[in-house]
């Protein structure tokens, strides 16, 4: 991870964003920047659901980090993926991110029938 | 009728000139990718969390359609119905239920926004750093997408790899199954449906109304702002049922 | 159509290419929505009938053939209202969000051998998953009128749509197993021949599931006897209250749209999609290839065996629907978790076990195509697999499938 492969690693496109099949970096950029758009989401929001709404951002630039490397089409001929794997690691990660967003979901709602808000600055009943 | 896969074009000469052909995987993965990131940007940066939901929605739904060019079409369908059509609309409905007009645009303070922002750029520089190190995942694809996934995906989900060797394995051992953890999301599932369903229950409520509000401000801790909460009563707890059988209690 | 465009009109590639996507693109959406314009008369006059008077008999002659051209006018015409506390971008946008929703569906769904946008692999999994993305447009659109009966009503259809995917998806998955594959070309392919061949007579357990079925793509679309969503007598108008004009429309056109995708979609999956009662191109002599007049007329014709199986699929919802009293929101429910879920589980384990007790039908030697292929995958010597054909239990020539 030297300056040169950062500098070389900008021409993404050698002759063209429409005409050269894309790799996998540009599905990890994708992914990167869903991850950040996540995590910047879970740190500002004061909103419960804007929190959980980062949580699925965050999860998701992680499945496009995995399908990408899972994906053969993504690479020359005859490269090694990860295959199978990632797409079932991806999808193991749907599965339970839709679970956490359920049990989040009723906490959320729990909270918001005691406190009568969804600001998560106000849940400090134990502070102190 | 057009098909995706049949769209990789040789070069087609005009006058004497070669021009590179456009290559349509490419063209939809950049339209997918730049809905996918503007709309993820969008969620951070809107203030109505309802427009949030919004954005997010068709963040992921772009996201699934990068799963389908990146030749996963199984994982992009459950995408699209698990994420999409079960996740995110039980994330609308409860913004939905909680968007009263106090909470629909909380705002955090400068202070917080300013933080926030140098830590989201600092990551995002650095993820980008970790991405473009590698060179091999920079030289370009195959451009088209062959051959389908879904019955091998379904194969290893019950136990039996189909799909040839392990990556990486020199004595050509097959990998493992997926029966397992298949069978343990499962009850990890109806685990959750129970729990959550139990979780965000219609609390009967067995006192009238007064008292319980006037036994909830004797309950008060000192010295926080809470005293004036009899006031502003919090909904029923029964208002998400409430909503969906028509109100009548 | 492009290598037309390229060749003969030497036009450059990307031109060609994107001509023919919008072609195709305005096919489905006009003949979709002409089907939508034919439908509402249909139902005006369905509704007349069954209600024992006659419907419209003045704009075009004596049938008001033009009575639907003449409603489109008039919503064009009307003025384009929002209500004062809306929130203006999502009031704007919930239409458009039910119809690309509904017409997103239309990419995988074959409508004859080779007319299919992108023939998916996972094409009834994509069309069921993006058949629950409506429920979006009527979320945004109940909320967004800043009315509470938009709201009642879009929960209401939130929670009916989202629930009804269940058994939805459970009685789908009986024709994919017994066609070994989710692509909605293979299916229909393996339904070729004579009426016998449809899955809808293949066993009773599927016959039945056929029924829960058409309950529960009934309930999905909102329609018939559970349109508590859009329930004129209860909510005003549901979601759609404060919608006029061309924004409510599109609401409409997203619904008979879909009314449509799911008729098309039971076709495919029971009866046959495309293969006629009667297998005319087999007993004309002739064989499966691609290319030729001949086999361009079999796909025409089969073409419009789909759109009338579908046609008649859109008919009898219209029929249901002015004859059946409306369900409540708990009945709806009920019937949902009580009777179509528990209906659907057991009768899926029933054709589970039919196939595995009959493999090669109740009836052996009655006339099958291709036999019983399974997507087998095996490894191959160079380590990444091919699909295998299995020779069939009668043992007629094999068809491969991908």
């Amino acid at each position: 991870m030297n300056i040169v492969s950062l500098l070389s690693g900008c021409c993404l496109f050698a002759t063209g964003p429409l005409t050269e099949p894309v790799g996998v970096v540009h599905y990890l950029i994708v992914g990167a920047i869903l991850f950040t758009a996540g995590v910047v989401c879970m740190a500002l929001k004061r909103n419960a659901l804007g929190v959980l709404m980062g949580i699925e951002l965050v999860l998701n630039g992680a499945n496009l980090n995995f399908v990408a490397f899972s994906s053969p089409y993504l690479r020359g001929p005859g490269a090694a993926t990860l295959g199978l794997d990632g797409q079932v690691i991806a999808l193991f990660v749907i599965l339970l991110a839709a679970a956490e967003a359920a049990v989040a979901l009723a906490i959320t709602l729990n909270f918001y029938n005691n406190h009568s808000t969804v600001d998560i600055d106000r849940a400090d009943d134990l502070k102190g | 009728m057009i098909s995706l896969s049949g769209m990789l074009m040789t070069p087609v000469l005009a006058a004497g000139l070669p021009v590179a052909a456009i290559n349509w995987h490419s063209v939809l993965f950049l339209l997918f990718a730049s809905l996918a990131s503007i709309f993820a940007v969008g969620v951070v940066l809107a203030d109505n969390v309802v427009r949030m939901a919004l954005y997010l929605v068709f963040s992921l739904a772009a996201t699934a359609g990068l799963f389908f060019l990146a030749g996963a079409e199984f994982i992009g369908a459950m995408q699209l119905m698990i994420y999409v059509g079960g996740t995110l609309v039980l994330l609308v409905v409860g913004v939905m239920l909680t968007a009263q007009a106090p909470f629909v645009s909380i705002k955090p303070s400068a202070a917080d926004r300013a933080l926030a922002g140098l830590a989201g750029s600092s990551l995002l520089v650095v993820l980008l750093a970790a991405a473009l190190s590698v060179d091999s995942w920079q030289r370009p694809g195959l451009g088209e997408v062959t051959a389908p996934t879904a019955t091998p995906l379904g194969m290893a989900l019950l136990g039996m790899r189909v799909d040839g060797p392990a990556a990486g394995a020199a004595t050509g051992a097959v990998a493992n199954g997926y029966l397992l953890p298949f069978e343990i999301v499962s009850i990890h599932l109806l685990v959750v449906l129970v729990g959550a369903a139990y979780l965000a229950r219609a609390k009967r409520r067995r006192t009238p109304r007064s008292i319980d509000a006037a036994a909830s401000a004797v309950s008060v801790v000192e010295g926080s702002e809470r005293v004036e909460l009899p006031a502003a009563r919090p909904p029923r707890s029964g208002s998400a049922s409430a909503l969906v059988s028509g109100g009548s209690k | 159509m492009a290598a037309f465009l390229i060749n003969s009109v030497e036009l450059p590639e990307w031109l060609a290419w994107t001509i023919t996507a919008l072609v195709a693109a305005a096919l489905i959406l006009n003949v979709i929505a002409g089907g939508a314009l034919a439908f509402i008369w249909a139902e005006r006059k369905i509704a007349a009938r069954i209600q024992d008077r006659l419907g419209p008999t003045r704009t075009g002659g004596r049938f008001g053939w033009l009575q639907s051209l003449a409603d489109g006018i008039k919503l064009l015409a009307k003025e384009d209202l929002m209500p004062d506390g809306a929130d203006g971008m999502l009031f704007r946008i919930a239409p458009y969000v039910s119809f690309c929703a509904s017409f997103c569906a239309f990419i995988a769904l074959p409508f004859a051998f080779d007319f299919v946008g992108q023939r998916l692999n996972v094409g009834v999994f994509f069309v069921i998953a993006v058949l629950g993305l409506e429920v979006f447009g009527v979320i945004l659109a109940g909320y967004a009128s800043a009315s509470k009966w938009s709201l009642f009503g879009a929960m209401r259809e939130a929670a009916q749509v989202v629930s009804y995917e269940v058994p939805l998806g459970m009685c789908v998955v009986v024709p994919v197993m017994l066609a070994g594959s989710m692509d909605l070309v293979t299916i229909a392919e393996k339904q070729a021949g004579w009426l016998t061949n449809w899955y809808l007579f293949h066993d009773p357990f599927t016959f039945v599931i056929f029924w829960v079925y058409v309950t529960c793509a009934v309930a999905s679309v909102n329609r018939a006897p559970f349109d508590l969503a859009e329930a004129e007598s209860e909510l005003v108008a549901g979601f759609h209250t404060e919608y006029s004009g061309l924004r409510w429309s599109f609401f409409f056109m997203a619904e008979y749209a879909s009314m449509f995708l799911v008729s098309a979609l039971a076709a495919i999956l029971f009866m046959g999609g495309w293969n006629g009662p009667v297998p005319l191109a087999a007993l004309a002599g002739f064989s499966e290839g691609t290319g030729d007049t001949a086999h361009y007329l079999v796909r025409v014709v089969g073409l419009a065996n789909l759109l009338t199986k579908a046609t008649l699929g859109v008919l009898f919802m219209m029929w249901i629907r002015w004859t059946l009293p409306r369900l409540r929101i708990d009945q709806v429910m009920t019937t949902c978790l009580k009777y179509c879920t528990p209906i659907a589980a057991a009768m899926f384990a029933g054709a589970m076990l039919w196939q595995l007790a009959f493999p090669g039908g109740l009836i052996p030697g009655l006339a099958r195509p291709a036999g019983e292929i399974r997507e087998g995958w095996l490894e191959g010597p160079g380590g990444q697999s091919a699909p295998v054909v299995v020779p069939s239990v009668d043992g007629t020539v094999a068809k491969a499938v991908r």
